[in-house]
């Protein structure tokens, strides 16, 4: 035995005791430490675990297309990839970062950017770095799953709009739903669900939007799937058939092109909008994806408005066409008689003031049909002030000026007809006497929409049947407001606009259209409300003409503004009008003949969609 | 009194405990990674318990006094060793801490470190003629202990350096430190908690994450702290009596860690519950009560340091790897004695054990 084990102590007893309790000690807390997990959090981990375990896919519901009144699709939807970065990973990801940046032709500024902007977000929620995957940058993301592993495939369905900027401004938009509609909608959007954010795709977006279905899967810790729960098909988004006729709208649009206002073509008996342009306009295509900060801010900010839909809410004052709501005001109050005759000499005046009339001069000794027809500002400045504000803002207001229309469309301006009582209310003052002849031939105060104008004109020619304006086909409840007018009020009014088109002296003689009754009124505003016009930066002025077909109970009645022109409304508005009327009676002619001659059973309507389109619903 | 040890005199209590542990520690490492690219590795931790057994009963044939004798050389060994992995070592997941053997298996030299640390600290103890330590024997013991600690340190292994403390302390305990130094020593190391705090920014990035991660598991879900926090998701989810055999989610699909090693115990809580957790417990308790029953009854003071030795950090790695598990002490690697997979760790615990019955069997002995 070795000196050093020769140790006369005794085993320390006590203290190996001491030990042992130590060691009781330490398992009891333990155990008490998985009991709180175990047994008292275990519902909370189970969770989690489930959590972890069973990932929610969502299959993205395709919106439901828009189709014109034949069916023709002009909107759909397509399905398109979306490459993800996931930014758990930042080591592997900065080294990755040239790589990724020339794979894919991203700028590497942009990406670092949007790196930036994502810092504050968890790390767990990945970055759409490329919303678009083209199919080559899908093959490199494939072609890199080992070596670039902070990449990801999402498959969405995007917006396409296959015309560009056809309809755009009623179409509207779509974007991603924004956190007040999120807080409202009680779960029913997810961040990153597009939602329609203005016109048609806004009114209609319950009907054009599906229910995403959910796929459940297993996927274990580095994600990979193991295995499908279980699968729930989406629900794709409902067509909607819109009233919309594309080959009127095409030629509405092509008229417009390069100019700047808006057209309105409607079925006067309906009030089915067919056709339906505001330029300047944009591509709703740009949206679909994502709008670029730059390009977004440009088409709020530019001076011409090109978000705005000017056919529903430009506020603009009508002009001459207004002379229409003059006329019939003068003939249903029976104030002054149907005889009343006026002498212009070029101009007039009024309370100490001098008013021009538009032909320097003059129109000589002129009655209502003559001033309808050549537009004679004297004549109507004298029956307005005979009339007086509140008698022409009865008019106005029971021909639909000043409240909204009612069209479908989000974000409709109602216009303005002034009357005493309004400027008390807003300026308090007296009403200027002055102001009424203004207002006489559609200037000062009064302000309109090109489809205010449309609806009025129809209903004049229709005996006061004021029409509810509408783009979607089978329009429910659509409500006919009736401000009764005479019938002889009707044919002399109605004589008179057709005098405009079809009489030598009227201003749009130029627009006569063979076998075609053709009636309307040109109008030429030389500013609109000051307020717009300052918004605008409009200095020139702003052409409309009205038109419909036939004279009595029309059809087809259409608004049409050429705005920042230095034509009079009849030459700038006018034939935009002429070749939508022409257009329709073209086609309308070529159904007939059809009818005429194909005399087949097996086609019953001959409204049958030239395209055919899968799930197109027709009322 | 006989004349020679004899292997009946083993402690078979002892070794029924032991196989129960490794019974369960081998079904949970199969129910981890049946299903997985490891498949199979249920036959190589048996292969390992196979070669520890064997190594066992050839450390319990050599007297323990022999190897207290060679204790200075042993001494110098290690710390030539762990020098040697300092400077040639293979650096496996970002640590120096493994010895090629000749082209086999890696061996993990800081576990040979834990053996000859206690017996060398049991050689110091027993050398000691009073039953009471002075200050100028505690100074002896810390200079003892922190040398391959820091060698260790250095490789870096904060969890292996960690183990060998215990020896020290439970050592200095029963060889009879003063109340009074005990109370000092406490209070120093109350006083090194906040000073150890301001040092964390000197320890390596590493371990500054796993102290971070440790502090604040739910900051970083997917990298640091989820190691932590799906080893609690996946206890606590187990519930009291667990999902079954083959059937935790959080362990069948990897979301746990290391989960046939470091956490395993955490698959196990998963898959057999608390009533699982409390029978691996109880199972440890009685292993380690065992332990300090054959401190008890050995011969001399020299026997029952080198057995209390083991129970130091056995008893460390136990409290050590279950905290971790349910996330009260930072991920440290210390693995769960006789149920984690690993080839050192197992050797290393029955060359412990071979050391144990190698006191108990000389109990008789003269």
């Amino acid at each position: 035995m070795p000196s050093w084990s020769v140790n006369d102590q005794k085993i320390p007893q006590g203290r190996l005791a001491l030990v042992s309790y130590v060691f009781v000690a330490i398992v009891a807390l333990l155990m008490v430490g998985f009991w709180k997990l175990q047994v008292v959090q275990s519902g909370h981990f189970a969770d989690l675990a489930e959590r972890n375990r069973v990932r929610s896919i969502p299959i993205i519901a395709p919106r439901g297309p828009m189709l014109d009144r034949e069916g023709r699709v002009l909107v759909d939807s397509y399905p398109s990839f979306s490459i993800l970065l996931m930014r758990d990973d930042l080591k592997s990801l900065e080294k990755s970062l040239p790589q990724i940046e020339d794979g894919l032709g991203i700028d590497p500024d942009d990406l670092r950017q949007e790196l930036e902007a994502a810092k504050n977000e968890p790390k767990f929620l990945p970055v759409i770095i490329k919303p678009a995957a083209t199919q080559a940058d899908i093959a490199f993301v494939e072609s890199h799953r080992a070596d670039i592993p902070v990449l990801e495939l999402m498959m969405v369905q995007r917006r396409r709009y296959p015309h560009n900027s056809m309809l755009a401004s009623a179409i509207g938009y779509v974007g991603e739903v924004s956190v007040q509609d999120m807080d409202q909608s009680e779960g029913q959007y997810r961040p990153g669900d597009l939602v329609g954010k203005a016109g048609l795709e806004k009114e209609y977006n319950d009907q054009l939007e599906g229910t995403d279905g959910m796929r459940r899967v297993v996927v274990n810790s580095v994600g990979k799937v193991m295995r499908t729960l279980d699968n729930v098909e989406a629900i794709p988004g409902k067509p909607v058939q819109l009233t919309i006729d594309y080959d009127l709208q095409a030629i509405a649009e092509a008229d417009m092109v390069g100019k700047q206002g808006a057209v309105v073509a409607m079925d006067a008996r309906t009030g089915e909008v067919l056709a339906m342009v505001s330029r300047p306009t944009f591509d709703p295509n740009d949206f679909a994806v994502r709008v670029p900060k730059e390009e977004w801010q440009s088409l709020n900010t530019d001076k011409k408005t090109p978000l705005l839909n000017r056919a529903i809410q430009a506020q603009l004052a009508p002009g001459s066409v207004f002379k229409i709501v003059m006329a019939t005001a003068m003939l249903e109050s029976k104030q002054i008689s149907e005889n009343f005759t006026a002498y212009c000499p070029g101009y007039a005046n009024f309370y100490g003031r001098t008013f021009h009339c538009w032909r320097p001069q003059g129109h000589g000794v002129v009655g209502l049909h003559a001033a309808i027809v050549d537009s004679c500002d004297v004549f109507f400045y004298n029956v307005g002030k005979l009339l007086g504000i509140d008698t022409i803002s009865h008019y106005a207001s029971g021909l639909g000026f000043g409240k909204r229309t009612g069209i479908d469309l989000p974000g409709e301006e109602p216009g303005l007809v002034p009357s005493e009582e309004w400027v008390e209310r807003v300026y308090h003052h007296k009403w200027y006497a002055g102001e009424t002849i203004s207002v006489s031939v559609g200037q000062g105060a009064v302000t309109v929409t090109p489809i205010q104008l449309a609806r009025m004109a129809a209903a004049v020619a229709s005996g006061g049947n004021l029409v509810q304006p509408h783009l979607l086909k089978n329009f429910a409840n659509s409500k006919v407001d009736h401000f009764a007018i005479s019938d002889n009020t009707v044919e002399q009014v109605t004589q008179g606009l057709y005098g405009v088109v079809n009489e030598g002296g009227g201003t749009g003689y130029h627009l006569r259209l063979q076998n075609i009754d053709l009636c309307g009124k040109s109008g030429t505003a030389q500013l609109m409300s000051y307020d717009a016009a300052k918004r605008l930066g409009t200095k020139t002025m702003d052409g409309w003409f009205v038109g419909f077909a036939p004279r009595r109970n029309p059809e087809i009645v259409i608004a049409a503004i050429v705005q920042d022109t230095m034509e009079h409304g009849g030459e700038a508005a006018g034939p935009v009008v002429r070749d939508i009327v022409k257009a329709y009676y073209d086609k309308k002619n070529a159904r007939t003949l059809q009818q005429a001659t194909t005399d087949s059973p097996a086609q019953p309507n001959s409204t049958q969609p030239l395209v055919a389109t899968v799930g197109a619903k027709r009322p | 009194m006989k004349d020679r040890p004899r292997t009946q005199d083993f402690d078979w209590v002892l070794l029924a405990i032991v196989a129960a542990i490794t019974t369960l520690g081998v079904l949970e490492i199969y129910s981890s990674t049946h299903a997985s690219a490891m498949v199979g590795m249920q036959w190589k931790q048996l292969m390992w318990l196979g070669v520890g057994i064997a190594a066992m009963f050839i450390i319990s044939r050599i007297d323990y006094h022999t190897l207290m004798d060679q204790a200075p050389v042993l001494y110098m060994f290690g710390l030539a060793t762990l020098l040697v992995v300092l400077v040639i070592g293979h650096s496996r997941f970002g640590a120096k801490r493994w010895v090629s053997l000749g082209g086999g298996p890696n061996f993990q030299v800081s576990e040979l470190m834990k053996l000859i640390i206690i017996i060398v600290l049991a050689r110091f103890f027993s050398e000691v003629r009073t039953d009471r330590l002075t200050l100028t024997d505690l100074v002896k013991v810390a200079a003892l202990t922190c040398i391959p600690v820091g060698l260790i340190l250095m490789q870096p292994d904060l969890g292996t350096a960690m183990v060998l403390v215990p020896v020290a302390i439970v050592g200095a305990f029963l060889a009879g430190i003063e109340w009074k130094h005990m109370a000092v020593g406490l209070v120093l190391v109350a006083l090194m908690i906040p000073v150890g705090w301001n040092m964390r920014h000197h320890l390596k990035p590493y371990q500054q994450q796993r102290i971070e991660t440790f502090l604040h598991p739910e900051e970083n879900p997917r990298s640091a702290g989820y190691q932590v926090l799906q080893s609690e998701i996946a206890v606590g989810s187990g519930g009291f009596w667990g999902k079954g055999f083959g059937k935790g989610s959080q362990n069948q699909l990897g979301f746990v860690p290391v989960r046939y090693s470091d956490f395993i115990l955490a698959a196990l809580a998963e898959e057999q519950g608390f009533i699982g957790v409390c029978v691996v417990l109880l199972l440890y308790l009685g292993l380690i009560l065992r332990l300090v029953d054959n401190a008890q009854k050995a011969k001399d003071r020299a026997g029952m340091f080198i057995v209390m030795g083991v129970t130091a950090i056995l008893g460390f790695h136990v409290l050590v790897n279950a905290s971790m598990v349910i996330g009260y002490m930072p991920v440290t690697g210390i693995p769960l004695p006789l149920m984690s997979y690993g080839g050192s760790a197992t050797a290393f615990v029955f060359l412990a054990l071979g050391l144990v019955m190698n006191v108990r069997m000389r109990r008789f002995v003269n």
